[in-house]
């Protein structure tokens, strides 16, 4: 029977994969993709949390995150475009400006 | 899940993270959370990633670019030291005592009406707080990305 650990585990994972992916990877957007993998396996948690405590508390937070994710989002991709059109490139490996 | 930080192409990164939406969509029905599945298709799946294919389409991005980006075995199996991390998280997660499966709950839990009225009662403040930072955002958006007619290049 899946039971509350089957969707923390599952949630761990995601966030693992999420912060990998924020390790290795150097292009801007797919850099933004991990943010959201990140919030999303927040929301997996505290959706399951929500079911298992039968409250719905965790609904309205998981609400709340996704607006800050899409504001995130939309704010960040502004900074991409902003900066790529300074640089013409978004591969956090050419912006060593501050290099000494 | 995995395709997203492995693949070359973000557009195929991008796409893999829609799939992984609609699956996360499907568990969150699973938990009987029928309101929150909705809100995920439409806010993640519908508008956050079509900005982001929209911005990808919208850079020239240069292939030599995505060469560049390559996930080798090196860079991977750095990311495996941090294996002990998940591991570590994942019994802290098996160690908390849970009954074989979920209580049943009320028939309405999770619908739109019974959330929206908590919503709108118990944390009406911090939805409030929500509508300023969505506005506050929309002008920074505009602000950074608005470019005046004379200095486009």
């Amino acid at each position: 029977m899946i039971n509350l650990h089957h969707y923390l585990v599952v949630a761990s994972l995601m966030f693992t994969i999420g912060l990998a992916g924020l390790v290795i990877r150097k292009n801007l957007l797919v850099i933004f993709m991990c943010v959201e993998i990140l919030l999303n396996s927040v929301n997996l948690v505290f959706v399951a949390l929500a079911r298992d405590f039968g409250l719905m508390e965790g609904h309205v937070v998981v609400f709340f995150v996704m607006a800050v994710a899409a504001a995130e989002a939309g704010i960040g991709l502004a900074i991409v475009i902003t900066l790529f059109r300074k640089r013409q490139t978004i591969q956090t490996s050419d912006w060593n400006l501050l290099k000494g | 899940m995995l395709l997203v930080i492995l693949l070359n192409n973000p557009v195929a990164s991008a796409l893999s993270l829609v799939m992984a939406l609609f699956s996360l969509s499907g568990l969150y029905i699973l938990l009987e959370a029928p309101f929150v599945a909705v809100l995920q298709v439409l806010v993640y799946a519908g508008a956050v990633m079509v900005l982001f294919v929209f911005v990808i389409m919208l850079l020239k991005l240069r292939p030599e670019d995505l060469q560049q980006d390559r996930v080798t075995i090196g860079k991977a199996g750095v990311v495996l030291l941090g294996v002990p991390f998940v591991g570590f998280l994942i019994h802290k997660f098996l160690s908390v005592p849970v009954e074989s499966s979920f209580k049943p709950v009320a028939a309405n839990f999770g619908s739109p009406k019974e959330v929206g009225t908590l919503m709108f009662t118990k944390y009406l403040i911090p939805f409030e707080v929500v509508s300023i930072l969505l506005l506050v955002a929309i002008i920074g958006v505009i602000v950074l990305a608005y470019r005046s007619p004379t200095d486009r290049d």
